[in-house]
């Protein structure tokens, strides 16, 4: 059976997980271990006047209760966001300072002020309540359509307005003028729901400080184990990165939750140097809810124009983007070069013109989730272009084809250059695969039962691999977007690789060693992949954005160019051929027409005894190798979701969803399905019933699974997967990622479908019940009224 | 502290527990049987199910006080030899991503494979995704867990 490129190899690392030997951060214990416990603000907004600590601190096997002041006199450095972005008047954006123990102020629900440490999970969690905090409580703000009201109360002084920044990209006058020339114009509305990540491993985090060494290690859930020592070393000064060793062992789920360094990762570091025992924390989930990263939150007004032939001729865009309380790693990215540079779509449009203000409030910090500002300009694009068809009486699919670009490379008015795609073919397969053509007879038979059957479609494309490092450079990135990879051949022939990337479900484990057994024809039980150890791995810069397809295994494939130069050398010296002739074949290295070969344990071996290499060269059989990409990739698809309304209750039943996707390369097929079907999941989640929610006084109403509606195995549907291959030109295997299209393509779709069987475009995520009943009475009362 | 005498896993365990300890807690920390994971504080999540006396429970639910005298079964104790057939399954048709959710969504699949098997009814695909009500997965969409639990259903 082959277990190369395009074969449904099943996981090698399945193993340890469905036999409960998965090693994760909570199930790490460490020698001498405390447990600690943070004192959380209960406010949105409060100034901290004073902190008790003494009842606390005397409380049975407690060992320290720290706060911010001792935090900062210590020299440890406040929390940044590592993406520039320069506002339109030239200026910069305004970051307010992120401390990860607040001192002066409290920003939101969930704000960390004082951290217990002690003997006992139960000790510290009693301790922590009994640390009495003197808040003195402020007015404060919480819906992103509110932060930049006169009236708002300012959260942090150097971003006057509750402004962080006021940016714009494309043409405005062109874009002005190819609009109000316009035959016909479409204006929409909408709020792009606020999302809480929730992968279901809890964030973790389990630091020790040697004494003797000055030396920390720090296991923690995360999707990017160097770019946390980075920062922690550069920018927070816990320790230099020679004194820092990051561990991001099996992680359960990331959806760019776990991208990010928070405070209580710096704050165990911290706590462990101070106390000089190892520290663990481990998140509950209610915790989850009040400190991971949340996605999207966006308020938008857009309008398109389109010429009489349906074409379009401009499309302006103005987002208002809630960044918390505080500025994220890379929030300053999202709703900019993620999603306003993706306004294009799959569509020829000359002109567009985006205005995207980022505005601050007392809620959890946004950055980057699952599909990162793409979904968000996914939705618009295409609840758009659906919302103008049926006003112009055309077939959506239709107004889609018409628009869509053809030829490749194109270049967008917003930076992106697409590569490759086949849009037209990608809507081919859906609607072949969805049965559109008998869509009327099942809406029929829907309508005999009393159901309003609905068909919706979405066409997305988006940009994985942000790259190249240079471009993103010039674009704000504080990081280059490379990768690196080793492959060392061990004297046995075994082959490790050594990874940048980090696996957190992705399977990398079966899919990296897929690509070595191909290129070296070598069995897939002698290649292992080891990641997620700065330690182990000299540098990588992790996994999100769908990049370790794209990005990682390039950089594996370019290690591997350079391991195969040496091992035809040594292969042809010492079978005495030609290095050009060699072949591999059966574990082996053969010259093809002969019984002539030898096997890659007797390569090793030979490369690691040196005792008969070509002249001149080095023992060993070891290569390294960095990537950077030479542009983005652009996944693309067409979604189609067909659902049926109960009019008397508003409740959606999804039907059918089929998902055409171009990824270029399927390294693994059914892991790539796997991606699909997760990110759909999630899809379908933000536009049926998840929400995060606050009231008006920034109290997080939504804290746990009781609240914060998770989509079921019930809410569910099987899903239908179609592949359609044009190979990236712009990488050596011609992947372009699929980690996050389903996210970004399917809201939309489901959307779509359900205006579509109720008739009105009045609807917003979450569509519960209750607010597609609503749509549907306010649709009929309006109707009554012409 | 409570005294408790139990079975894990076919091994008998003695131990003394403070009245508050959950069950989940027990396993993980006092027995290290860390592939019971912790999802939520609510009991929504179903990371923890374990088998006590045969029946699927949500491992947060119950005090180790209130095990005393029964028969638990983890995920490291579903088989004595090789994988069972839904371990298998799972592996076969891609059940799992992150892995974190997995211990709890095979105890439950063994449960419901048993339940329906006991009541002489059909275990449907629409049977199957009603009774993961109380299991939470964000990685797969759920579309290869149900496919898994066919498939054991077929073959345990």
């Amino acid at each position: 059976m082959s277990t190369g490129i395009g074969a449904r190899v099943k996981r090698k690392e399945d193993r340890r997980f469905i036999t409960g030997k998965g090693k994760y951060t909570d199930d790490v214990r460490a020698e001498n271990q405390a447990y600690a416990a943070f004192v959380r603000s209960p406010h949105a907004h409060a100034l901290v006047k004073g902190i008790d600590k003494s009842e606390a601190s005397g409380m049975p096997g407690i060992i320290a209760v720290l706060d911010g002041a001792e935090l900062a006199g210590d020299g440890i450095g406040n929390l940044i966001c590592g993406w520039a972005i320069t506002s339109k008047d030239g200026s910069p954006m305004n970051m307010g300072a992120w401390s990860a123990l607040a001192t002066e102020k409290v920003r939101y629900v969930g704000d960390a002020v004082a951290v217990v440490i002690g003997e006992s999970d139960e000790a510290v969690r009693t301790a922590a309540e009994a640390v009495a905090v003197d808040y003195e409580i402020l007015p404060a703000v919480a819906a992103t359509g509110s932060a930049l009201n006169s009236a708002a109360p300012q959260i942090h002084e150097n971003a006057p307005g509750n402004l962080i920044y006021d940016w714009e990209i494309g043409d405005q006058a062109a874009t002005d003028a190819g609009i109000s020339g316009a035959d016909h114009v479409t204006s929409i509305e909408l709020a792009n729901n606020r999302l809480a990540p929730n992968p279901m491993e809890p964030r973790s985090a389990v630091a020790t400080f040697d004494e003797a060494e000055d030396h920390y290690t720090l296991y923690t859930t995360s999707q990017n184990p160097h770019v946390a020592r980075l920062v922690l070393s550069a920018f927070y000064q816990v320790a230099p990165e020679h004194k820092l060793r990051v561990i991001a062992p099996d992680v359960g789920g990331g959806f760019g939750s776990k991208i990010y360094i928070y405070p209580e990762e710096i704050v165990c570091l911290w706590a462990s140097m101070k106390t000089n025992r190892s520290v663990k924390w481990t998140s509950t989930r209610t915790e989850a809810f009040m400190t991971d990263a949340h996605g999207r939150d966006h308020i938008t007004t857009a309008q398109m124009g389109f010429d009489s032939d349906g074409r379009i001729t401009g499309f302006k865009v103005d987002t208002i983007a809630n960044f918390g309380a505080y500025m994220s790693l890379f929030s300053s990215a999202v709703p900019t070069y993620l999603y306003a540079t993706l306004l294009s779509g799959q569509y020829d449009i000359a002109n567009i013109h985006c205005n995207v203000r980022a505005v601050y409030t007392n809620t959890v910090p946004v950055d980057a989730y699952r599909g990162a500002g793409r979904p968000e300009a996914c939705y618009l694009i295409e609840r758009m272009i659906e919302k103008a068809a049926r006003e112009m009486g055309m077939d959506p699919a239709e107004l889609r084809r018409r628009n869509f670009i053809g030829e490749f490379p194109h270049q967008t008015p917003v930076i992106m250059a697409y590569d490759c795609g086949d849009f037209a073919g990608n809507m081919d397969k859906a609607q072949a695969a969805a049965d559109v053509a008998g869509f009327a007879a099942r809406k029929a038979e829907a309508a005999a039962r009393g159901r309003l059957r609905g068909l919706g479609y979405s066409s997305y494309i988006e940009a994985c691999g942000i790259a190249p490092s240079a471009a993103v450079g010039s674009l704000g990135a504080g990081v280059g977007l490379w990768e690196s990879a080793e492959v060392r051949v061990n004297p046995v022939g075994t082959i490790e690789i050594l990874t940048g990337s980090h696996s957190h479900g992705q399977g990398h484990e079966t899919t990296f060693a897929q690509i070595v057994a191909e290129r070296f024809s070598v069995p897939i039980e002698s290649v292992s992949i080891v990641h997620g150890d700065t330690d182990k791995v000299q540098f990588g810069m992790g996994t999100y954005g769908s990049r370790s397809g794209a990005v990682g295994m390039s950089a594996i494939v370019k290690a591997m160019d350079k391991v195969e130069v040496k091992v035809r050398k040594i292969a042809a010296h010492k079978l005495d051929a030609n290095e050009e002739e060699l072949v591999f074949e059966d574990s082996q290295v053969k010259v093809p027409g002969t019984n002539k070969g030898m096997g890659w344990h007797e390569v090793g071996l030979a490369a690691y005894t040196a005792h008969d290499l070509p002249e001149g060269m080095e023992p060993g059989l070891k290569e390294g190798a960095f990537y950077d990409p030479v542009n983005f990739t652009f996944p693309a698809g067409t979604y189609i979701a067909e659902v049926e309304v109960d009019p008397e209750t508003g409740a959606v039943e999804l039907c059918r969803f089929v998902a055409a996707d171009d990824f270029g390369t399927l390294i693994n097929p059914m892991i790539v399905e796997g991606q699909v079907h997760g990110g759909v999941a999630q899809g379908v989640g933000q536009a049926l019933m998840e929400q995060v929610v606050y009231d008006d006084d920034g109290q997080l109403l939504t804290a746990s699974y009781m609240d914060y509606a998770m989509p079921r195995a019930d809410d569910l549907v099987s899903y239908q997967i179609e592949h359609n291959v044009t190979a990236c030109p712009n990488n050596p295997l011609g992947i372009k990622g699929c980690g996050e299209a389903g996210a970004i393509g399917s809201p939309p779709a489901i959307i779509n479908a359900i205006t579509d069987a109720i008739g009105t475009e009045d609807l917003e995520m979450p569509a519960t019940p209750a607010a597609v009943w609503s749509a549907i009475q306010a649709n009929s009362s309006a109707i009554a009224a012409e | 502290m409570t005294p408790i005498i139990l079975k894990v896993n076919g091994k008998e365990v003695a131990r003394d527990v403070p009245g508050e300890t959950l069950l989940s807690d027990f396993l993980r920390e006092t027995l290290r049987l860390t592939g019971t994971h912790i999802g939520c504080d609510t009991s929504q999540c179903g990371a923890c199910v374990v088998h006590v006396d045969g029946k699927a429970v949500k491992a947060c639910t119950m005090l180790a006080a209130e095990a005393d005298g029964t028969e638990v079964t983890t995920i490291e104790g579903v088989s004595n030899s090789g994988l069972h057939p839904m371990q298998q399954a799972f592996n076969d048709n891609h059940g799992l991503q992150c892995g974190f959710c997995t211990p709890g969504m095979i105890m439950s699949g063994i449960d419901m494979v048993n339940r329906y098997r006991a009541a002489g009814e059909e275990l449907t695909e629409a049977a199957i995704r009603n009774e993961l009500e109380g299991n939470i997965c964000r990685c797969t969409g759920y579309h290869n867990i149900v496919r898994s639990i066919q498939q054991a259903a077929g073959e345990m």
